[in-house]
């Protein structure tokens, strides 16, 4: 019997592709974290001198290492900069929590909020405000933090069944009904109780501003743990793109893979949505941009999302403050806005992809 | 003098009580399979084969019964010590859009990998060899979506054979293939069994090619096993109206010597009277 050695056909030998990695596709990484980077910077030293008050680059660093009067230093030091770090804190925290979302549940349109965060948060701040009497935001952003967590669990659990995990359609599902029962009961505790409609509107438009700086501080270890298992969670997140089976035979431990997605996805939303309100679309834009730069390797999208939900949520905020003067624009509001016709863009350009 | 060792049993099933849920599919199953040998499992829709595959590969875990991997309990070794040994390719999986050939290949290199190091030189060629095996090195920078079906089979095909384990499962290799590309796929398996010696164990629909590329067959039914061996033994037309419900001729293959099964059909059905033997 003649054995068949000679396999390769000259057309292919000729091919010196070298697998995994492309020149063109390394090219467009490092193009592409330069232009992130670019971007991040400008828009941070946008949101330090924009404003009401506009200030130059120039006095905003005599502020910072110095004094540039005690009208700026106010300004940059209490208002500025705090909104500022705020802004890249959450924005970063909402791009990863998106990227984890979408791989998890192998949907396009997977956002943070589908695990039952966002809503869990908002249950928690009305029940806290209507019962408690409680109407310091420091003190609701822990509240929202407690309920998102909590929701989450019960998003996990409700989606589990006889000891396996979830999977990915059965955590969209019990994210969606966990989502719309949290809902309904703010809705009508809202409903019934017009003072607590009252401090409950500040607290839900996602806002940078107005927020208690004493928040950041206490928001960093929760973020610190949420990026580390975010970004731990790649490799694993690049097999679960295959399929719980292939990733199983490939040895991975999908349960565990899981478990630390979904705490990093808990963490980061939960401590954000707490500390500045529902912010939409930044979870369900961010994963498609970086994508496009990144392609499908979730050990390289992840933090690229980091950086691009950084620089986006802090120029939205940017933005808001210039679009309505006197007045501004939460940055909740100004994300709706020009993320809407921008994602039906991207989902006209090319058809959605499949995760 | 010295007799040749016995085959060695890679893999060792006993009183394996499978299912989803309440629903009880394969019931008190043992099966050995040899090292170096071709194992197809055949049997009607249902009957349990897919189920099988999977708990042979650990992705299902039993409800009785157990599994070994060269004699130990496949469900107590280190997950990733299994994947370098044991690579399973589900039915059908499916690659997100945008990935690449060969970054879906690359990923078949987990089980090597550590978290300090992801790419070393050995995954490289690793890549490349499992690509030119299966024939798709020209097609490494194109996505996986944007192929046909044959080729798609073979990119997932390398990704299993970039893993480098010495025994595969395969569930239904060839489904959605025309014939041609079928005899391909089987093709490439044949060569890695006699060429590399891998042991392999395959779910097949059809008869004719598990006759034809597996040295043993393993034939199912409700969840048991009613009949394994050699082909030549197993498949007669006796087994295919018990098994299968199909009144059957069986010849010799005239290109391989295998059975080869010729179903009868309403259209051809002497009315009364059962399979005139030949």
């Amino acid at each position: 019997m003649t054995t068949p050695t000679t396999a390769t056909p000259p057309a292919a030998a000729a091919v010196a592709a070298g697998p995994p990695e492309t020149g063109a596709r390394r090219r467009r990484r490092a193009v592409g974290l330069l232009v992130l980077l670019a971007a991040l910077a400008a828009a941070v030293v946008a949101s330090v001198t924009v404003g009401t008050n506009p200030l130059s680059p120039g006095t905003v660093w005599q502020a910072l290492t110095s004094t540039a009067g005690p009208e700026a230093d106010v300004i940059v030091h209490e208002i500025r900069l705090p909104r500022t770090l705020l802004g890249l804190l959450a924005g970063a925290a909402l791009g990863l929590a998106g990227t984890l979302m979408q791989g998890h549940t192998r949907n396009p349109l997977g956002d943070p909020g589908l695990l039952g965060v966002t809503h869990g948060a908002a249950l928690a701040v009305v029940l806290c405000i209507a019962l408690l009497g409680v109407t310091d935001l420091l003190g609701l952003a822990w509240f929202g933090f407690a309920g998102a967590a909590l929701a989450a669990v019960a998003v996990y659990l409700v989606g589990s069944t006889r000891g396996r995990g979830p999977t990915p359609l059965s955590l969209a599902l019990a994210g969606t009904a966990v989502s719309w029962l949290t809902y309904s009961l703010v809705s009508a505790i809202v409903l019934m109780d017009q003072q607590t409609m009252e401090s409950f509107r500040f607290w839900r438009v996602g806002s940078l501003v107005g927020r208690d700086p004493a928040i950041l501080p206490q928001m960093l270890p929760f973020l610190l743990v949420g990026v580390v298992l975010a970004l731990a969670n790649g490799p694993a997140l690049n097999a679960l793109a295959l399929g719980d089976d292939v990733a199983r035979s490939l040895g991975h431990r999908v349960g565990r893979a899981r478990v630390v997605g979904l705490l990093a996805i808990t963490l980061l939303t939960g401590v954000t949505v707490g500390a500045c309100g529902p912010i939409a679309f930044v979870g369900l834009i961010v994963p498609h941009l970086a994508r496009g730069i990144t392609g499908a390797d979730y050990r390289w999208l992840l933090p690229y999302s980091a950086l691009l939900g950084a620089a986006l949520l802090v120029a939205a905020d940017v933005i808001g403050r210039v679009v309505a003067p006197p007045g501004e624009l939460q940055v909740g509001i100004v994300l709706a806005i020009i993320g809407a016709p921008f994602f039906i863009a991207l989902v006209r350009r090319r058809r959605l992809v499949r995760l | 003098m010295t007799e040749p060792p016995p085959p060695q049993v890679r893999l060792h099933a006993e009183g394996l009580r499978l299912g989803y849920d309440d629903t009880i599919v394969v019931d008190g199953l043992d099966l050995d399979v040899l090292d170096g040998t071709i194992t197809a499992v055949i049997g009607p829709n249902g009957c349990g084969k897919s189920t099988l595959l999977r708990a042979l590969g650990r992705l299902l875990r039993p409800h009785a019964g157990r599994v070994l991997l060269d004699g130990a309990e496949i469900r107590r070794r280190p997950t990733r010590e299994v994947a370098r040994v044991l690579g399973i390719l589900p039915q059908s999986p499916q690659a997100p859009d945008g990935l690449t050939v060969a970054d879906l290949v690359a990923r078949g290199r987990h089980p090597t990998q550590h978290w300090y190091q992801q790419w070393s030189s050995d995954d490289e060629a690793a890549v490349d060899e499992a690509l030119r095996l299966t024939g798709i090195l020209d097609l490494a920078e194109r996505g996986v979506d944007e192929l046909s079906g044959g080729q798609r089979q073979r990119a997932w095909l390398s990704m299993a054979l970039a893993q480098g384990t010495d025994l595969l499962l395969l569930d239904e290799p060839t489904t959605f293939l025309d014939l041609a590309h079928q005899v391909d796929v089987l093709d490439l398996i044949e060569r890695l069994h006699t060429e590399l010696g891998r042991t392999v164990v395959m779910v097949l629909h059809d008869l004719n090619l598990a006759a034809r590329y597996a040295g043993r067959l393993v034939v199912m039914r409700e969840g048991r096993i009613v009949a394994q061996g050699p082909p030549s033994e197993v498949i007669t037309e006796r087994l295919l109206a018990e098994v299968f419900d199909l009144e059957a001729r069986v010849i010799t293959d005239p290109v391989a010597g295998t059975p080869l099964v010729i179903p009868v059909g309403s259209k051809h059905r002497t009315e009364g009277s059962p399979v005139p033997v030949v």
